[in-house]
């Protein structure tokens, strides 16, 4: 007996809240969601930091809750938990970002506290030193990540000198920051021109925005703008092999230029990354996954940054079958031009891409984060409603030539972490390698 | 000081019971156009066969090779076309799979969730392919990292004496090569029949309809008996007990503590100032052991506690534990910091002051809320809660209950912490030193 699998009932149109957008006379950019639910409410903050020094930034981040002129690091934590809050920062190359969450009846509470660490953060020395030790520590357990050390390797190989190129800092690097060089950054580079406030949840916009102007109004200065220049061109070249004595498992990367969201070609590229490895229907967790059963979680991605994009595929597998997983990579990488879906297979993708974009943008920290990514890259949030409509414009045809013109071992840059000593040889009987 | 009122979750709740013994959940919200389906098994690794362990974790896998009507890969293939996605995951007292989709996807995870429950397509092949799939998932998640399965594998063992507690539910390779297809079919017929399950969905929908599809598609699940519990007790400590072990890719040293608690379904009111407790400790750095031990005293890098051995307090059953994990900083000691964590016992044993406690059930509540903003979360905890609580409504409950802890009987709990009753695990790191 068989059954058959029941039909879809008609698509439910694609819902996306209209944002409130304002600007505070001191620069500050602010995106209100109002989207019920659960009663609560998430921020987000982005400051431009393009080319801020990188293990400052992170020190800053980390001891920006330290304390201020006025408050102690426990007076500020005791009024952030009051509300059911919380609140973290973190730096990347671009940007130094706040998010949290809390009661939507406590965001009052949870701006004013914002408000204060953006104005008087402080940075004593005692907790400076803690937050310096943690980070120091906790690096030198990052740097026995699999992914850590593999990441580290490919940013280097990809961008070289650009800022890039270098995202994470030693611990060395980390050591060596004053506190006068945090307050400096501070004082240089934490100003509301050019940054973003988004706070989506169970909010009222107008008493959100009054809220705001309370808290943050006074928050000011002059800042120098600065500007990330664009990704250079990676040049291909030996598969760089990082070593990892006693690694039980080899970490696969290959890395090859991406268009950005506002390219013609994105809608096509979005959906030959599914087809190929952006998905578990993907041909690439099909072969290594399902058929092969070399690795857990095979993928591929898109990365959009403000300075460029780039298409990665990930792939951990275990020492012994690393060479013929390479392989199977290169081979499904050159299938999508060489054997490119046919419309089912399109089809089933660009569902799923649809259907993706109402699922992410169904909950409070979803339309925060999507919002937040978005704005990074100039966009509105309302460009997935038009992106969702040039998904269904996309052909065969047009994945085909995406493919071939971008989705090619032959210009990907490929980086490989495992154990040495068991992998160089067969992975010099099929491809030219360099040892770091 | 401003302290928040807490609010509750505000959506409906209908619960029925099909005649072959399955329960059904129902949270119908229009807030957003999507759809969480979740099935939830009353078994967990507590359940696996001696010698076979991480079997219920492999079977897990096993119910995404196909069923009846769905071919191998066709379950993942049918919900990612409908524009969903999909999941299940193993648990030490159940195991549940989840997808969430576009609204009009709710009648295919239906019948995915129906033609399965009737039974997987187990084939030696699809056996061996997946014992694959899992040696790599461990091997990512457990072997090829520093502080890998510190604590929630290392700990059992030293805490517990018998099988079901004290295995490691990931499992030995071993044992996961020697899994047989007869195994499968007997774990099938043993744990999942449809009345030793919750199907709770949660999302955009009409309950009338949606529970006239539940009937069209579970109806006709054949009706078995579900098994009986056996009893997992086992004596408190009555000394301590104290382990370590090297972690070659650790360079931090590593402290877990443990301390049983009552138990989270049969003994609610008693424990969860547990869970209260465990958030007064570290969450946050206005808490109890992050001020001490991280940034006054200096002697971790990092304090993590709470109630369950993989912080599901609503979703385990007993015996189990109230947990305290520390990484050290490299000349970092032990005893030093496991001193420092029963000086503060003692002092939140001596009394806590309502404004402290009222912070921290603010914080509760906002992280309970939080796992309701997606309907997916909110399906697989309805589902829980009406497995361990016998009603999905207490899923609305616990912030309330959790409200009604009283500082006294905090401190009751941080009194019984003692070193007597206290299973110890420490991590000596031996990374690149």
């Amino acid at each position: 007996m068989s059954t058959a699998v029941p039909a879809l009932s008609p698509e439910v149109p694609l819902a996306l809240p209209t944002p409130v957008e304002r600007a505070l006379p001191n620069g500050l950019s602010v995106t209100l969601v109002r989207r019920p639910g659960v009663p609560l409410a998430e921020v987000r903050l982005s400051i431009p930091a393009a080319h801020a020094d990188l293990a400052v930034a992170d020190l800053l981040a980390a001891a920006l809750f330290s304390g201020t002129e006025s408050s102690t690091m426990t007076q500020i934590a005791q009024r952030l938990q009051g509300v059911g809050g919380s609140l973290g920062a973190g730096a990347d190359p671009d940007r130094i970002a706040a998010s949290g969450n809390c009661l939507a009846s406590g965001l009052g509470e949870l701006l004013d506290v914002l408000g204060e660490l953006l104005t008087a953060a402080d940075y004593p020395e005692g907790p400076l030193g803690v937050e310096r030790s943690r980070m120091i520590d906790g690096l030198s357990v990052a740097e026995q990540q699999p992914e850590f050390q593999v990441s580290r390797a490919l940013d280097a190989r990809l961008w070289g000198e650009h800022p890039y190129g270098h995202q994470q800092p030693t611990a060395a690097e980390v050591a060596a920051v004053e506190r006068e060089a945090v307050r400096a950054l501070h004082a240089s580079r934490l100003h509301p021109t050019g940054a973003r406030l988004i706070i989506v949840g169970d909010i009222d916009p107008d008493a959100t925005w009054a809220a705001i102007e309370k808290s943050l109004s006074s928050w000011n200065g002059v800042g120098e703008p600065r500007h990330m220049e664009p990704l250079p061109q990676p040049a291909p070249g030996p598969i760089v092999l990082a070593d990892r004595p006693g690694s039980v498992q080899s970490a696969i990367r290959v890395a090859y230029p991406a268009v950005a969201r506002t390219h013609a070609d994105n809608a096509a590229q979005h959906l030959a990354n599914l087809i190929y490895g952006g998905y578990f229907t993907s041909r690439l967790v099909m072969n290594l996954r399902e058929s092969k059963g070399y690795g857990y979680s095979p993928r591929s991605r898109v990365d959009h940054s403000p300075a460029g994009s780039v298409q990665l595929t990930s792939v951990d597998v275990a020492t012994e079958v690393t060479a013929p997983a390479l392989a199977e990579v290169v081979a499904e990488l050159r299938g999508m031009a060489e054997n490119p879906p046919d419309e089912a297979e399109l089809d089933l993708a660009r569902r799923y891409a649809l259907g993706s974009v109402k699922l992410a943008t169904a909950t409070q920290a979803g339309i925060a984060n999507y919002t937040s990514a978005l704005a990074s890259c100039g966009l509105p949030l309302s460009w997935l409603a038009e992106h969702s409509e040039r998904l269904r414009a996309v052909t065969p045809t047009d994945i085909k030539r995406v493919a071939a013109e971008r989705m090619s071992p032959e210009g990907a840059v490929t980086v490989i972490l495992g154990d040495g000593s068991h992998v160089t040889a067969p992975l010099s009987e099929i491809a030219e390698i360099e040892v770091l | 000081m401003t302290v928040a009122t807490i609010p509750a979750p505000a959506f409906a709740i209908e619960t029925f019971r099909l005649d072959n013994g399955l329960r059904v959940v129902l949270a119908p919200d229009p807030g957003a156009p999507v759809v969480g389906v979740a099935v939830v098994y009353d078994v967990g690794m507590r359940s696996e066969p001696e010698g076979r362990t991480g079997f219920a974790h492999l079977f897990e896998h096993m119910m995404f090779q196909g069923s009846h009507n769905v071919g191998k890969a066709e379950h993942m293939r049918h919900v990612q076309s409908a524009g969903g996605t999909f999941n299940g995951s193993t648990h030490i007292d159940y195991t549940d799979y989840f997808n969430l989709l576009p609204a009009n996807g709710l009648e295919l995870a239906l019948f995915l969730e129906a033609d399965r429950m009737r039974g997987p397509a187990i084939t030696a092949e699809n056996l061996e392919n997946q014992v694959s799939v899992v040696k790599e998932e461990i091997r990512v998640n457990v072997l090829n990292r520093p502080y890998g399965g510190f604590p929630w594998l290392k700990l059992p063992p030293v805490m517990f004496d018998t099988f079901p507690n004290a295995h490691d539910g990931y499992g030995s390779f071993d044992d996961l090569e020697a899994a047989t297809v007869e195994e499968a079919q007997a774990f099938f017929d043993a744990y999942y029949p449809a009345s030793n399950a919750v199907l709770s969905v949660a999302g955009d929908f009409e309950p009338a309809a949606a529970r006239a599809l539940v009937e069209k598609h579970f109806g006709d699940v054949a009706a078995r008996p579900a098994p009986v519990l056996p009893s997992f007790a086992e004596p408190d400590l009555d000394e301590e007990r104290r382990e370590s072990y090297v972690d070659e890719r650790a360079t931090l040293p590593a402290v877990a503590m443990a301390w049983r608690t009552p138990d989270p379904v049969t003994e609610l009111t008693g424990f969860l100032p547990y869970v209260v407790l465990g958030e007064l400790l570290t969450d946050g750095d206005a808490s109890r052991l992050v001020e001490r031990l991280v940034h006054r005293d200096r002697t971790a890098t990092a304090v993590a506690a709470h109630a369950t051995f993989m912080a599901e307090p609503f979703a385990s059953r007993g015996p189990t534990a109230l947990l305290i994990q520390a990484f050290l900083p490299p000349t970092g000691d032990a005893d030093t910091v496991m001193a420092g964590v029963g000086e503060e016992l003692a002092r939140v044993a001596d009394g806590l002051d309502e404004a402290e406690l009222g912070r921290v059930k603010a914080r509760v509540a906002a992280q309970l809320l939080r796992g309701d903003d997606s309907v997916m979360g909110r399906s697989r905890r309805l589902a829980t809660a009406e497995v361990f609580h016998g009603d999905a409504r207490y899923a609305t409950r616990f912030a309330t209950l959790l409200g009604e802890v009283t500082a006294e009987s905090v401190a009751r709990a941080a009194a019984t912490l003692t070193p007597n009753r206290r299973a110890v695990i420490e991590v000596v790191p031996g990374g690149n030193q």
